[in-house]
């Protein structure tokens, strides 16, 4: 009797536990969509959502050319980051000697520690010189170095998720290619990576929306020039950068639409999330 | 007894120091099924390996001796995957690639240079016949080969071996994972690929070996201490220790 009444009471400890959890999220909703949709409305949700004139000053509150940003760079970091970050796996998984493999693992562990506005310095002191002196006449910063830095800060999640996916591929599949006659080249690539492929769409998920939440390190980076780019050396801003750089001074329904900004980052982030959970899930059937 | 395919002579296995296999000799004749036997750690699953050289795989793992298949010395300095070609392996667990039963089979022809889609088509619809599949998958070829039975996994993994057009078949236990309504279907379908191929089975069913084997040979501690004509091993073993073993005494 005793301990089925302790074990009912550990069960109400853990159910507090996890709502406790699901009361942040439920909070933050709530201050989030009770604080922005209000100026959403007021300022139309259309004009917000696809008006590319960010003029607090005179009134005009559109966001498109940040959704843009954000969207511009969140494709920017996968682009350059998922493919070497997959070969960076790759090659821990199949074809690191054992000796090199603990420093390799560990320096991309510490990659995944180092604060993003070092990251920002980073980018600032080197990415930048580099790329005014590859295209005179440039400011350096803009989308082809945010893409870059951010490829570089999404790089350790990515190599630590598909690594874990290819370790985790049933070993018997690469013998029965082995014996089939396959190299280990093609057993690694047309067996094991496609067998692995549910950790690279993971590390997909998990890359993109640490892209497009990432702030100090592309606030540093990008240009921040409310506009819609033009090329891959024009600056940019994106929704989170935006945010920042005016909530210190913004008040009355400025402020608001920045915090409508938050609404429209949240939601962002949902559907891609939502539309890759999807898409792995097609994959599983 | 056909002519042998495969000849062994002096075959010695060490892992690290310690030796698994201590001078196997055998002729394995074409077209017949052979069946190795023996208690676990016996080391003919070691043995069949050598044969195509899986246990390259195995860090640590030192051949010597001689194994000639058809003239060509295995053993040395030859392309491998060639060799895996003309000697397919099943195992013991069903392992069908995680792709379309089709690819899965079309596996060993595209990896040996086979682009063609026509030829392609050609030759997994005549593997999967082989294997006794065919009517059974004829219209998912597109489906996940991971959506099949036990049973039907592992045929589908004999006919992606057969599809490389391999001279020898290995067979690792390929029915101990399987029920017994399975099993029978695998066996039927080896007096069947007998006629083609030459097939080594590993088994650790005696019954399996007696019924379908036509020359069994029974290995312990890492040496062949019997090897004949299965109805003899198994009703007349000339070695004691043969005797204990088919007779159940120990095992």
């Amino acid at each position: 009797m005793v301990s089925a009444k302790k074990e009912n009471a550990a069960r109400w400890v853990f159910a507090g536990c996890a709502a406790l959890s699901i009361l942040c999220v439920a909070l933050i909703c709530w201050f989030l969509f009770a604080n922005g949709l209000p100026a959403i409305l007021e300022i139309g949700p259309m004009k917000f959502l696809f008006s590319s004139t960010w003029a607090p000053d005179q009134n005009q509150f559109g966001i498109w050319t940040m959704i843009a940003g954000s969207l511009i760079l969140g494709a920017g970091a996968i682009i350059l980051g998922v493919p070497l970050g997959v070969l960076c796996a790759v090659f821990l998984a199949y074809y690191c000697p054992k000796k090199l493999y603990k420093p390799f693992k560990f320096s991309i562990d510490l990659l995944a520690g180092i604060p993003s506005i070092v990251f920002g310095f980073f980018g600032l002191t080197l990415l930048v010189p580099i790329l005014q002196q590859l295209f005179p006449g440039i400011s350096g910063k803009g989308v082809l170095t945010a893409s870059i830095l951010l490829a570089m800060m999404i790089l350790p999640t990515i190599v630590s998720v598909c690594e874990n996916a290819l370790q985790n591929v049933d070993p018997s599949y690469y013998e029965a290619s082995r014996a089939l006659g396959a190299g280990h080249d093609r057993t690694v690539f047309f067996v094991c990576l496609p067998a692995a492929k549910q950790g690279v769409l993971t590390a997909i998920v998990l890359g993109i929306g640490r892209a497009v939440g990432e702030t100090m390190a592309v606030i540093m980076v990008a240009g921040n020039a409310a506009i819609l780019p033009a090329s891959l050396l024009s600056p940019l801003r994106t929704l989170t950068t935006g945010i920042v750089l005016e909530m210190s001074y913004a008040s009355g329904l400025h402020r608001e639409a920045l915090i409508g900004m938050g609404c429209v980052l949240f939601v962002l982030v949902l559907v891609l999330n939502l539309g890759f959970m999807m898409l792995r899930k097609k994959e599983t059937v | 007894m056909n002519h042998s395919i495969i000849q062994a002579k002096d075959v010695c296995v060490f892992y690290n120091d310690k030796q698994a296999l201590h001078g196997i000799s055998m002729e394995i004749p074409e077209q017949s099924i052979t069946a190795l036997i023996g208690p676990s750690g016996c080391g003919k699953s070691t043995f069949l390996r050598c044969l195509n050289r899986m246990n390259d795989l195995i860090a640590n793992c030192r051949v010597e001796g001689s194994i000639v298949l058809e003239e060509e010395e295995v053993t040395g300095k030859i392309d491998v995957n060639l060799l895996r070609k003309r000697v397919g392996m099943v195992f013991q667990k069903p392992n069908p690639f995680p792709m379309s039963i089709f690819d899965n089979v079309a596996y060993g022809p595209r990896t040996h240079g086979i682009r063609n889609k026509a030829e392609l088509e050609k030759i997994v619809i005549e593997a999967l016949k082989q294997a006794s599949l065919y009517d059974e998958v004829k219209d998912d070829l597109k489906k996940s080969a991971l959506g099949l039975s036990g049973g039907q996994q592992q045929r589908l993994c004999i006919a992606r071996a057969l599809a490389a057009d391999p001279q020898v078949l290995l067979m690792d236990e390929p029915t101990s994972a399987l029920d017994p309504i399975s099993t029978a279907k695998i066996e039927e379908l080896c007096l069947e690929l007998k006629k083609r191929y030459t097939i080594i089975m590993v088994t650790h069913n005696l019954q399996q070996a007696m019924r379908i084997a036509d020359q069994t040979a029974f290995f312990y501690q890492g040496d062949l201490i019997e090897y004949g004509e299965s109805k003899t091993l198994f009703t007349n073993p000339a070695h004691p220790k043969t005797r204990d073993y088919v007779t159940g005494r120990f095992g």
